[in-house]
């Protein structure tokens, strides 16, 4: 266990190239003892780098971090022992039983005799799996597999805790009840850091950060980032011939994020008050039947989305 | 540590042996590998398909002609009639060797002049070609030899019946019969034992890392020497098992006489086996798919095994390669399982040999365990 006075997880500048690419660009982080930290990023944009720079699996190029106050670079056995990991790949023995895959993850962490029954039960109850011992884990559905992965990462009960898209390729359901263990885990101080694509997780997240090839683009609670990152308000536009609307939308001076969400459009303005009558009118003006126009609350996705539109565009 | 360690072989064999299709393939292909190169590897050269061709057609030519039906080194295919027609017949590969007695040749003989037999060799196979002419030279100098005696009773019956004469008396030290079985087979043994023990060590691991499974033991606290002997304790063991296995069916199948001791080829084999593993880590550690890593121990065992003095004797090979030679394990172990196979000699000789590999294991093994990092860089 830490000491309740080193924090869990400190990245400072943290840089990794591979030879002339910069995959993780001078990130700083930190994660609070019982925090859930959600990484988003589109692909490739070094999350999965981050984390297993993190873990000791691959030096930093530059910069430091420290995983329960010691230094990934240097120490990283003193890491090992304290963080619990689940890679992005699926990551268990396929041609192993559940109980085997349980037994050799409980011996590689060294978990004491005395307390291994006790937690081979707790694995296979929390994994949904008591009863199914000796099925051979790779025919398992995605869902337990991940559960039961999850399960043999915390064997030892690490105060560490990070997960490379954990949920990807599961059931809502079963992502669901993945979640809860997260936050029951997290409850009892448990520090995760977690990257997802999924935007629904994102919000189950204490804290977002947002990365973009390689840099932090923004970070905070998920509400603070829906107001940061979104200055003025969001409306849900309905009308007929979107695409018309859409040009003509991005047009007027005060909108921004001009976006196609469905089958509706999402515009930013800086005010509704003004802003809703003035749009109605500049559509009307061009013929086009507005059905239905009203504030909305942002979701991640619109963050998401809004902020990686604008950056793509400053950098390419 | 020995938990850990004792946890990985625990999951190693059970992943050997749950799986019926591995389980098999440790132990059946050996066994038939050995049976086809015990067949197929050997310098002896029998049934050389032959057409004659015999223009004398006397009583004479055609007893000579029976020495060669009657021969276990050649099959008569055809009998010609035309000379024509030996061209065609070697270029289509039918037959290897042509023989043509021209006619007056039981004439020549009876006037005790020179006659002479034609030998027409396929010789594209240099090797067969002049083990064929060495044959046929022996029956012809045989016949020759025997047609004088008879000759010589004819004319002269008081004359003594043995001919002065000067024959040639292969007597080999240690393979008695010249069967070049005897000299293949611990070879093959050797070989066998270097492709197997190599490609399971690399392939396991490297095989691992593809399925992301090595990431995450990685980032376990399990030692780097905990992985590497969890990884290769298994197939050190699986190899000599399987060099027992071959080392039977050298015994029992084919024969081969076993003059040594066991505990002297137990010693050797091991100390090879710890070779073949170090390369096989080696291996793994330069290899992220088990493509590269089939590639890579194709640029191992393709050179190890030519220059091992397998087929080549290294006698044979230019002086700077014959020193280079020195590096190849195989060439030790091939030396000591010749030496204790058909010389039936003991470590007082093999010692050099025993030195070498474990010295070239030792190397071997530090490198690659120096080479194999807990990281993914
Ligand atoms: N070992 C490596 N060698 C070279 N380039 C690498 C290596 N590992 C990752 N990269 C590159 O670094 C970049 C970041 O990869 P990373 O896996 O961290 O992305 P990610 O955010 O996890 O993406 P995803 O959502 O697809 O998992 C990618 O462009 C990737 O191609
Ligand atoms: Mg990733």
């Amino acid at each position: 266990m830490t000491d309740h006075d080193t924090i869990p997880v400190l990245a400072h500048d943290l840089v990794k190239r591979f030879g002339d690419f910069v995959a993780v660009d001078h990130i700083n982080l930190e994660a609070r003892a019982g925090e859930v930290v959600g990484f988003l990023g589109p692909n490739g944009s070094g999350k999965s780098t981050t984390i297993r720079m993190l873990c000791g699996l691959l030096r930093p190029s530059a910069g430091q971090a420290l995983v329960a106050g010691f230094d990934v670079a240097r120490k990283p056995e003193q890491v090992r022992r304290r963080i619990g990991y689940m890679s992005q790949k699926f990551s268990l023995y396929n041609d192993l039983q559940v109980i085997e895959n349980i037994r050799f993850f409980a011996g590689m962490y060294d978990v004491p005799a005395s307390v291994l029954h006790e937690r081979t039960e707790w694995v296979l109850y929390m994994a949904g799996l008591v009863g199914r011992e000796s099925t051979i884990t790779g025919t398992l559905p995605g869902g337990w597999k991940q559960r039961l992965a999850l399960g043999c990462a915390v064997l030892h009960r690490p105060s560490i805790l990070f997960l490379d898209e954990p949920t990807s390729g599961v059931d809502p359901i079963s992502r669901r009840r993945f979640w809860e263990l997260i936050h029951a885990m997290a409850a009892e101080g448990v520090t995760v850091l977690v990257t997802t694509h999924y935007m629904d997780e994102a919000e189950y997240c204490n804290r977002l950060v947002l990365i973009f090839q390689g840099r932090i683009v923004a970070s905070g609670s998920p509400t603070e980032l829906k107001q940061q990152a979104m200055a003025g308000e969001l409306l849900l536009i309905e009308c007929d011939r979107l695409g018309p609307a859409l040009d003509l939308l991005q047009q007027v001076p005060d909108a921004r994020h001009v976006a196609l969400f469905g089958k509706a459009l999402h515009v930013v303005v800086p005010d509704a008050q003004t802003g809703i009558p003035r749009l109605r009118a500049v559509l009307s003006a061009h013929g086009i039947a507005v059905s239905r126009i009203e504030p909305i609350r942002a979701s991640l996705e619109d963050v998401f989305v809004s902020l990686t539109a604008q950056l793509s565009g400053q950098r390419t | 540590m020995l938990r850990r360690l004792h946890e990985m072989l625990v999951k190693e064999f059970i992943q050997v042996f749950r799986d019926t299709r591995t389980r098999t393939l440790l132990f059946v292909p050996p066994i038939i590998q050995m049976l086809i190169f015990g067949y197929a590897a050997t310098l002896e050269v029998r049934h050389i398909p032959i057409a004659v061709l015999d223009y004398d057609n006397s009583q004479v030519s055609r007893e000579l002609l029976s020495r060669f039906t009657a021969s276990p080194y050649f099959d008569v295919r055809t009998y010609l009639s035309d000379r024509r027609e030996i061209g065609d017949l070697i270029d289509r590969g039918e037959v290897t060797v042509a023989l043509q007695i021209n006619g007056g040749f039981a004439q020549d003989l009876g006037k005790g002049q020179t006659a002479r037999l034609q030998v027409i060799v396929d010789s594209s196979n240099s090797n067969t070609a002049l083990i064929a002419v060495s044959y046929i030279n022996q029956i012809a100098a045989r016949f020759a030899q025997e047609f004088q005696r008879t000759q010589l009773l004819r004319t002269s019956p008081f004359a003594p019946s043995q001919m002065p004469s000067i024959v040639f008396e292969r007597r080999p030290l240690f393979n008695v019969n010249f069967d070049s079985q005897w000299f293949f087979v611990p070879g093959v043994i050797g070989n066998l034992i270097l492709v197997m023990v190599v490609s399971l060590t690399a392939f396991a691991i490297v095989r691992e890392r593809e399925i992301g499974t090595l990431e995450q033991i990685m980032v376990t606290p399990i030692g780097r020497l905990e992985f590497i002997l969890g990884k290769t304790v298994p197939f050190f063991l699986i190899g000599l098992f399987d060099t027992a296995l071959v080392s039977l069916v050298g015994t029992f199948w084919f024969g081969v006489p076993f003059r040594g001791s066991i505990g002297v080829l137990a010693i050797g084999s091991i100390l090879f086996i710890l070779c073949m593993l170090g390369i096989g880590l080696f291996i793994s550690t330069i290899s992220r798919t088990q493509q590269q890593a089939m590639v890579s121990g194709f640029f191992f065992n393709m050179p190890a095994i030519s220059f091992s003095g397998f087929g080549t004797p290294i006698g044979s090979m230019p002086e700077w390669l014959q020193t280079l030679t020195y590096l190849n394990p195989l060439r030790h172990f091939l030396e000591v399982l010749r030496g204790v196979y058909l010389k039936g000699v003991r470590l007082d000789v093999l010692w050099p040999q025993m030195v070498a590999m474990g010295l070239l294991g030792s190397i071997m093994l530090a490198i690659s365990v120096a080479r194999f990092q807990k990281s993914l860089d």
